[in-house]
């Protein structure tokens, strides 16, 4: 049967053209941007996390704990706008941006990494609990100091074990980004509020962005859990 | 003789490599070893024996500080044991050790596994350390296993990659911690040859086993252990024909006479 937009191109324009006139891509690369940049700077500072928090050093392992503790409780949006009100208005920290939408996306960042960080040490160190202890024994007994214990034998072991839960954190991280819209950062969901207030078709806006984001998170997650079965530890 | 060779120049020198002096260890109200004294010349092949839970393992432990202890000396080579920090490390990395449950790091090939420590301890050229864990794997004859997972290899060949990752560090001493005990019966003995081996090219050993034939044959002398005490020690041949205290003569006879 032929569709309805071969037969009449028009139709296309009608049904859509709510659309017109607003960049949702430009809107969804907003949305990319920040969860690429959010997810490598917290899985740098969450793997930083998680070595405090096994590290023979109690002072190191209090701070790592005390952090998880304070930031995975702390609602996210109270984080986000505490970076743009607190950071840069009272503290003047701008990150290095000269125009406010670039600080704005930056704060954004830094706020999902630090939050997210916390969540990642986490699933992290259950990883950590995954490797046999025998393992690090064995490191040590030929010499290698406790860094590159960590770095060579327990975590490479310890992030293919959670690569499924990591997996999680990544497409809740794409979600979260949503917040960044509280300190006005253009990403999608801005844009569909803004959409909502100026067009009818609202259920139709929202089913626009829901289906963005299922695009942006399910591949993720089919992909992650392709990669956790393949990279699987044999004992 | 190839450079892998373990065959140390001063094997005729004499000289104390290990020793232990007056060491107390407790696991929270048990006193697992209990004034523990014990020299371990060069070359010296020492088997230790013993009822379970008579503090052998801990021993064997103590002496790469695997274990810390609560009270007494040990030495290696005339140095004592360091705390933790730089100097541990370099000293682990003269003591070789190999485990019940093999602990070959389960995320790298058999070859990787040998060439680990040479790399990031030993600081070796890639090259070199790929050639010198190639000869070592032929030596401890899995040479055909080199690209394979640790997985993906039955125990007894397991073991003996443990055994060659150790001797890749040029090890001064080796510590076995009941190394054929995780061991289905027939791959017992192709891991007690490799040892044997070991012990005939002149290794300082120090065996933790319940295997009493390799202590017949391979130790210049037989330590036994009861509740965290040195109960006894001789030569093989006087501790399995005519041992001297009732704890050793009770323990061989619940062993031997079947």
């Amino acid at each position: 049967m032929p569709s309805t937009y071969a037969t009449h191109p028009e139709a296309r324009e009608i049904v859509f053209d709510f659309l017109q006139g607003y960049d949702v891509l430009g809107a969804f690369w907003t949305t990319v941007k920040l969860t690429v940049f959010s997810a490598v700077g917290s899985l740098v500072w969450g793997t930083l996390l998680a070595a405090m928090r096994v590290s023979p050093v109690p002072l190191m392992r209090g701070f790592g704990t005390a952090y998880v503790n304070i930031v995975r409780n702390i609602p996210l949006t109270v984080i986000v706008i505490f970076t743009s009100l607190g950071l840069a208005d009272i503290f003047g920290v701008t990150l290095g941006a000269s125009d406010f939408k670039v600080q704005g996306f930056r704060l954004a960042v830094l706020g999902l990494t630090a939050y997210t960080a916390a969540f990642v040490c986490e699933a992290l160190r259950s990883g950590i609990n995954t490797v046999p202890v025998g393992q690090a024994e064995a490191a040590r007994a030929i010499g290698l100091n406790f860094s590159q214990t960590l770095r060579l034998i327990v975590l490479p072991q310890a992030f293919r074990a959670v690569i499924g839960p990591l997996a999680n954190v990544l497409i809740a991280l794409t979600k979260n980004t949503t917040v960044a819209a509280a300190i006005s950062v253009a990403e999608a969901a801005a844009l569909m509020k803004t959409m909502i207030e100026n067009e009818a078709q609202t259920v139709a806006v929202g089913a626009v962005f829901a289906f963005g984001f299922v695009v942006l998170t399910l591949p993720t997650g089919l992909f992650l859990g392709w990669l956790a079965k393949r990279l699987a530890v044999k004992r | 003789m190839t450079e892998v060779s373990v065959v140390k120049e001063d094997v005729a020198a004499t000289g104390d490599l290990v020793v232990l002096k007056n060491v107390n260890k407790h696991f929270g109200a048990l006193h697992v070893l209990q004034d523990i004294d014990l020299t371990i010349a060069r070359g010296e092949v020492v088997v230790v024996i013993g009822p379970s839970g008579s503090g052998k393992s801990t021993l064997c432990r103590t002496i790469n500080r695997l274990e810390t202890i609560d009270g007494g000396t040990i030495t290696i080579d005339g140095r004592p044991l360091p705390q933790e920090g730089k100097e541990l490390a370099r000293l682990r990395a003269d003591v070789g050790m190999v485990f019940q449950s093999f602990n070959l790091f389960a995320h790298k090939t058999v070859l990787e596994n040998v060439m680990l420590g040479q790399l990031k301890v030993r600081k070796a050229d890639r090259k070199q350390a790929q050639e010198k864990a190639r000869a070592l794997l032929d030596r401890v004859g899995v040479g055909t296993q080199a690209d394979k997972y640790p997985a993906q290899l039955s125990g007894g060949q397991q073991q003996r990659v443990a055994i060659a990752r150790a001797l890749a560090m040029d090890p001064k001493v080796m510590l076995f911690d009941e190394p054929t005990s995780a061991l289905d019966p027939e791959m017992i003995n192709e891991v007690l040859e490799v040892m044997q081996q070991l012990a005939r090219d002149g290794m300082t050993m120090i065996v933790v086993t319940h295997e009493m034939g390799f202590a017949r044959s391979a130790a210049n002398r037989v330590v036994f252990m009861a509740d965290g005490r040195i109960v006894e020690q001789a030569t093989p041949d006087q501790f399995f024909s005519n041992p001297a205290s009732d704890r050793a003569k009770d323990f061989l006879s619940k062993i031997l006479h079947h």
